[in-house]
This record gives C-alpha cells, sequence and structure tokens, in this order.
C-alpha cells in the first residue's frame, strides 16, 4: 500500500471519528430544546456532552487538518469552492462553540433558553451542511483542469445534496437520542427513550430513498472495483439492528448499532470516492485522486511517521476520559 | 470590488479577535497548573480556590479562541486557496501537527479538568492541569512554527509554482521560531499577571476576602514582572534577528529611511510613504546602532538602500511595507511592555496592596497594555512583512483564491466580523459577572 492510499484511509478513518462522536453530539443539540422541557432538564443533556463535545469536534479540525498536510489541493480546491457553504457552516460552529460556555453562566430564563435555541442552530446548520458538502462530493463538482471551481453556491443546492443534508440530520438525531436514552435518568431518560424508535422509523425513510437515489444518481455504490456497495449493505444490517434492539428495550445495542450504522455508511462515500477525492462532473480527468492532489512523497512519510507516534497516544487519552464520564447524569450531578 | 483588500482585511480581522483571548489561555493555563499544584503540595485550600476562581476564564476564552481559530484555519482555503497550493506541502504539516498534539490534549483535559474535581484524585486533577497548559503552549509552538516559515523560510525546495519540504528538521528548527514562540509565551504570562491583578485590584478596593486576594494579587504581580520583563528580553534578540532575517521591516519599524551610521532612535516620527522622509521626528542619537549591533557606532541600511536591494533580488516593484504601520506598531508595543515593567515592579514591591488604592485603581484598567502590546506586536510582524505572504517567495496578490467573488467576501467579512463583536463583548461581560463575584459564592453557584 503507497502512502497515498494510507492518508486516505486516515482522513475516512478521521471523518468517521468525527461523524460517530459529533454525530450524537449533534442529535444532542438538535434534540436539546425538546426532550428538555424544564432548565434542570437541558442541564442534564448539556451535561452528557459537556465533558466531550470540545474533543469531539477536534475531530473534525484534525480531519480537516489532515485533509491540508496530505492533499493541500484538495483542501484549496473544496474551501474556495463551496465557500458559501463552508462560511455558514462556521456559522454554526461558533455558536455551538460558545454556546456551552455562555449559557450557563446567567441564570435568566431568557438568556438560556435563547442560547438554546442558538445551540440548536449550532447543532442543524452543521449538519446539514456537512451532509450537503458529502452529497455534493458524492455527485462531483464541475471543476476545470486548474483545479478550480467556479460554479459558486447555487449548484451546490442540488436537490441530492439537500437531501443528503436531511439523511445527516435524521441518523444524528436518532443517535443523539439513543444516546440520551443511555446516559440521563427520569423525565429525560424517558422522553428520549420513547423519541428514539420513532427517530429510528424517521432514518429509515429517509436513508433508503437517500441510498435509491446515490445509486442512479452517483457511481460511488456501482463504479467497477471497489466501491461503496458491501459497506451500504453493512450500514443498512445495523440500521435495521437499531430497531430491533430498540423493540428489546436493549438501548446499549442500539447506541452501538447506530455507531455501526455510521462508520459503514461513511466508509460507503469514501470507498466510492476512492482513488479520487474530488469528483470533477466537467472531465473525469480533471478530478483531484489521491496521486495528483497530494503533498510530496518526503511531507507524506513525515506525517505518517507523526501520526503513527501520535495517533495511538491520542486514541488512548480519548478513551480514558470516555471512561471517568460514562456514568449516567442524575440530577445531583447536572454541572451546566 | 477587488476582493484582494477584502480578504486582507478578513484575515486581520479574524487574526486580532483570535490574539484577544487566545494569549490569556497561554499565560494562564500555566498559573491555574502552579496554584494547583501549590495546593497539592501544601494542601491549603487557598490555591485550589484560585485554579478554580479562574476556571470559568480560561473555559470562555479557550471557547473564543477556538471559534476563531477554526476560521483562521479555514481562511487558508477560503480566501487564500492559491496559497494553499503553493504551501500546502509544507504549511499543512505544523497544522495538522498542531492538532493532533496539542489540540487534542488542550481540549480534551480541559475538560476534564473543569468537570472532574470531584472524579480524580488531587494528583490525577493536577495533572489534568499541567496537560492544559502543556497543550495549550504546544499548539502555539506549532502554529508559530507554521508562521515561523512565511516569516522566514527554511527547509524547503521549488518545483514548479509549489514549494515542497525538503527538510522537516531545518522546518522545525527554524532560527525565528525560538524567538517568535518564547516572546508569544511570556507575552501571555505578562497578560494573565495583569489579568488576574486586574481582578485582585477589584476585590482588594472592596476589602474583600482580603487574605485570598492580597495572596492572587501577589501571585499575579511576580508572574506580571516576569513576563513583561522576559518578553522585553527576547524582543530585543527578535529585534537583532529580524534585522538580519526581514530588514526592511525592522527599517520600516524604525521609520529609518536613509542609511546612517551611526543610527539614531526615533522616539516618535510622522513618515510619509511618498516622499520617502519624516515629516516630523524626534530622535536619540546612537540608540538604534546599539539596540541593533550592540555598537554605538555600527552602520544601519535604511529603507532606500535595502529596497534597491530587493529589487536587485526579486524584479522591479514596490517592496517598502507601510510604514506609517509598521512603526507606530512597534512603538505601541514597546512603550506598552515598558509601562508593564514599570507596573509590574510597583506591584510586586509594594507589600500590601490593599492600603494603596490609587495604584489599585490604574491596575484594575493594566490589562490594556499588554493586549494592546499583543495586537501590536502582531500587525508588526503581519503588516511588515509586505508584500510578501511568505517572505521572498510568494506575494499577497498570487496567494487569493481566483474563484471568490468580492460579494462572497463581503458576507463572510459582516458575517464574522458582526458575530465576533457581539460574541466578544458577551465574553467580555459574563467573564467580569464572574470575576466580580467572591470565589466562596461562586463555587456554590458552580456545583
Amino acid at each position: 500500500m503507497d502512502l497515498n492510499t494510507l492518508w486516505f484511509i486516515l482522513i475516512t478513518v478521521l471523518f468517521t471519528g468525527f461523524l460517530v462522536l459529533e454525530g450524537f453530539d449533534y442529535g444532542v443539540g438538535i434534540l436539546l430544546p425538546f426532550l428538555g422541557k424544564k432548565d434542570e432538564e437541558r442541564r442534564m443533556i448539556l451535561t452528557t456532552i459537556g465533558p466531550l463535545w470540545d474533543s469531539n469536534e477536534v475531530w473534525m479540525i484534525t480531519a480537516g487538518g489532515a485533509m491540508f498536510a496530505a492533499f493541500p489541493q484538495v483542501y484549496a480546491t473544496l474551501f474556495s469552492g463551496a465557500y458559501l457553504a463552508l462560511v455558514l457552516l462556521l456559522f454554526g460552529l461558533i455558536l455551538r462553540g460558545v454556546g456551552f460556555e455562555f449559557r450557563s453562566r446567567l441564570t435568566s430564563s431568557r438568556w438560556r433558553n435563547a442560547w438554546d435555541w442558538l445551540l440548536f442552530l449550532g447543532s442543524l446548520i452543521p449538519a446539514v451542511l456537512w451532509g450537503a458538502v458529502v452529497g455534493n462530493l458524492m455527485r462531483g463538482l464541475a471543476i476545470d483542469e486548474r483545479m478550480v471551481y467556479w460554479g459558486g453556491l447555487l449548484p451546490l443546492l442540488n436537490p441530492f445534496a439537500l437531501w443528503a443534508g436531511v439523511t445527516f440530520v435524521a441518523i444524528f438525531i436518532m443517535h443523539g437520542a439513543n444516546f440520551l436514552a443511555l446516559r440521563t435518568t427520569g423525565e429525560v431518560e424517558k422522553r428520549a427513550k420513547a423519541l428514539a424508535f420513532k427517530a429510528w422509523i424517521v432514518a429509515v425513510i429517509v436513508t433508503v430513498i437517500f441510498v435509491v437515489w446515490a445509486f442512479f444518481a452517483t457511481d460511488i455504490l456501482t463504479k467497477p472495483g471497489l466501491n461503496g456497495l458491501v459497506p451500504a449493505i453493512l450500514a443498512a444490517i445495523a440500521l435495521l439492528l437499531v430497531g430491533f434492539f430498540l423493540r428489546q428495550r436493549r438501548h446499549g445495542w442500539a447506541f452501538a448499532m447506530g455507531t455501526l450504522t455510521v462508520v459503514f455508511a461513511t466508509i460507503m462515500v469514501f470507498a466510492g470516492l476512492y482513488p479520487r477525492i474530488l469528483i470533477s462532473t466537467q472531465n473525469p480527468d480533471y478530478s483531484l485522486t489521491i496521486y495528483n492532489a497530494s503533498s510530496s512523497p518526503y511531507t507524506l512519510r513525515v506525517m505518517t511517521i507523526v501520526a503513527l507516534i501520535f495517533v495511538p497516544i491520542v486514541l488512548a487519552y480519548l478513551a480514558w476520559t470516555y471512561k471517568v464520564f460514562s456514568d449516567r447524569v442524575t440530577g445531583k450531578k447536572v454541572v451546566y | 470590488m477587488d476582493p484582494l483588500p477584502l480578504a486582507r482585511w478578513q484575515f486581520v480581522i479574524t487574526a486580532i479577535f483570535h490574539w484577544l483571548f487566545v494569549p490569556l489561555t497561554l499565560g494562564l493555563s500555566l498559573f491555574i497548573a502552579l496554584a494547583e499544584t501549590r495546593y497539592v503540595r501544601t494542601g491549603q485550600e487557598k490555591f485550589k480556590r484560585m485554579a478554580r476562581f479562574l476556571g470559568p476564564i480560561l473555559l470562555l476564552n479557550f471557547a473564543m479562541g477556538v471559534v476563531t481559530g477554526i476560521v483562521q484555519e479555514f481562511h487558508f482555503g477560503l480566501n487564500w486557496s492559491e496559497y494553499s497550493r503553493f504551501m500546502g506541502d509544507i504549511f499543512g504539516a505544523p497544522l495538522a501537527i498542531e492538532a493532533l498534539l496539542a489540540f487534542y490534549l488542550e481540549s480534551t483535559f480541559l475538560g476534564v479538568w473543569f468537570f472532574g474535581w470531584d472524579r480524580l484524585s488531587p494528583k490525577v486533577h493536577l495533572l489534568t492541569a499541567w496537560l492544559v497548559a502543556l497543550g495549550s503552549n504546544i499548539s502555539a509552538y506549532w502554529i508559530l512554527t507554521a508562521n515561523s516559515f512565511m516569516q522566514h523560510p527554511t527547509g524547503y525546495a521549488l518545483q514548479g509554482n509549489r514549494a515542497l519540504m525538503a527538510d522537516f528538521l531545518a522546518l522545525i528548527t527554524n532560527p525565528n521560531i525560538p524567538y517568535q514562540f518564547l516572546h508569544v509565551l511570556t507575552g501571555g504570562i505578562a497578560l494573565a499577571g495583569f489579568v488576574i491583578m486586574a481582578i485582585g485590584a477589584w476585590h482588594l478596593l472592596r476589602s474583600r476576602n482580603l487574605d485570598f486576594f492580597r495572596s492572587l494579587f501577589r501571585r499575579a504581580a511576580i508572574y506580571a514582572l516576569v513576563g513583561s520583563l522576559l518578553v522585553g528580553i527576547i524582543g530585543h534578540f527578535q529585534g537583532q534577528f529580524l534585522i538580519q532575517a526581514q530588514p526592511l521591516k525592522m527599517a520600516a519599524a524604525e521609520a529609518l529611511w536613509e542609511t546612517e551610521q551611526p543610527a539614531s532612535f526615533r522616539v516618535i516620527a510622522f513618515p510619509d510613504q511618498e516622499g520617502r522622509n519624516n515629516v516630523l521626528e524626534l530622535n536619540i542619537p546612537y540608540l538604534v546602532s546599539f539596540l541593533a549591533y550592540n555598537n554605538f557606532t555600527a552602520r544601519v541600511e535604511g529603507i532606500n538602500e535595502l529596497e534597491k536591494m530587493a529589487v536587485s533580488r526579486y524584479g522591479a516593484g514596490d517592496y517598502v511595507p507601510p510604514v506609517w504601520i509598521t512603526f507606530w506598531a512597534f512603538r505601541l508595543m514597546v512603550g506598552a511592555g515598558l509601562l508593564m515593567i514599570l507596573l509590574g515592579i510597583l506591584a510586586v514591591a509594594y507589600r500590601r496592596p490593599e492600603e494603596r488604592r490609587g495604584f489599585l485603581k490604574v491596575m484594575l484598567w493594566s490589562p490594556i497594555l499588554p493586549y494592546l502590546a499583543g495586537v501590536a506586536g502582531w500587525v508588526m510582524a503581519e503588516v511588515g512583512r509586505w508584500p510578501w505572504i511568505v517572505y521572498g517567495l510568494l506575494r499577497i496578490e498570487d496567494a487569493i483564491s481566483p474563484n471568490v467573488s468580492a460579494g462572497s467576501i463581503v458576507f463572510s467579512l459582516a458575517l464574522f466580523t458582526g458575530v465576533y463583536a457581539v460574541l466578544s463583548i458577551l465574553a467580555f461581560r459574563l467573564a467580569l459577572k464572574h470575576v466580580v463575584q467572591e470565589p466562596v459564592a461562586a463555587q456554590t453557584a458552580e456545583a
């Protein structure tokens, strides 16, 4: 395996980690104003992700940094091309980033209510937009021979990409509800459990439409050689098992299966793209691949050594953190 | 409308907002770790209260630092995609390493530290405090490694229209890094010292919790003085390095148009960029020669001579950075730094600060100085590099995204500037509200 492929896999891993972890905390953020009726309930919900969401977001930042280091042309093309979408995404992330700290510092109910809705938006906007970005990655962009996309925002708002956004939101809501069912107590726990099954039904319907659409509108599931078909099937099985375990009231398993759904769905997209990263709809030869968009072999070698040393260390202490904060949040342990 | 000035304004604004929050996290995380160490060593509750009392300030600053930093990182792809294409092979590496080595560490353990008081043993909890301090400062180190390449490229090879990394060791041992990193670190220490002293002064003026706040104030005073002295000393050597590495930046910072031997120091000057002279100046003879070369009669090259050398090296063009901005940013930074040293000496000398009411009132406002110095320092560093985005290798106008319209930039510029302005005011008011509470009351409100 060459280093270009290794870095493609590493970036896949980072995006998978990001979507699994931020997936549930985006979901929790979206559900916050609905599952928490009273301030104490909302504080309980926030406490479940309080110590975790920040390091979850670092997965996204690291994925971006790794993309910059290993495939700088992709970084340049994607960010300058999808400019306004990414600006709005950043806007959502800003609201989220400060919302957790700001909300708890004042007790006025107007202040707190306002931040609950800003946190809702700050979770919804990135979820939709990441979905739309991934949808466009699957479809391809009108990239020219100089690796530049000139089309602006409107072509990015095509129905398929928007539906990808809806799919992301539906799966994240299910994932977040499963997470809250595990980590909360009392009324919130009951509501989360009741919602989880309904959210699962919606997620199944939305996802089926998305996958069928992707089958016809993109080559992600059908291209010769490596494609996303097998991971798509695995993701579908995992998603069906979420419902099965929810009926059995085994919420830990339901959450685990939801996690697998996200993992396989992410692998589906990246396997379908490989070895391309940004597909050109103008001419397949203009596509950015792991070879023509990559850094030099020397830089890839240096970065590989760094990653081999530090990724295991990071994973070890992240696992420790999750262990420290793995218990349920009861009324007494609310911090926010 | 030309997108270039808009994109530049956007970078300036994001960078300044970022720099209003990050330096405090550098110094404050270290201050907190030191206080908590004292607590674990001596068992005195007072030091634990210090750490907990300052925790929310660290968290607020960290959050604002993150949300301004993400935008900063995305900017390289959004507005400056040609820069990313040219530099990605070199520039992406330190950014990715920063995320992996430092940002994970800082953000993970900040959460554990803040929420873990009752879950971890005191020693493990102390370890998390040090990991936060380590993480935030390693983070600064790698970001400055990336910036150092822009100031003084090392370890690269040009291939076609890209700069490739040729020697990773040369990249991370860039001689610019130690100066810049230590300058930023000690600046952060000084800033944290003054901010904490201002908090202490507020309470001492009201004679509240005298023992606690006197102790906090005096610890912060030493911290601020050490930081202020070191940032000045390191800054001096950094200046000597810059005369070699970026001579036009330093000549502009001194508003030295003609080569002089011996060269005078301009305390005040009103540079006229068009006329290539200073309309008015107030000089101290010999001083620039001495500051630059430790020799009162050394020859110091002026802007006009240096520009001729630049033209013969890089071809025809304008190579003189905006002298007015560079000169006054430098004066502002140094002036604020000297005042900080003076205030720091007084703060350490006054053994019973609660009796010096006039002094305490001054100290309430003193954090303005290190904030001003920090922002001015970055303005000098970045504006003084003009016309280069990467010194000697890539010009600013060649780095901008070709496919982003001025309208798009106006939209994002307005959005981010508005959001940052509102959030900065809120963050400041929330921090203020927290620090005027007494720490005991603050604890019960939080637990």
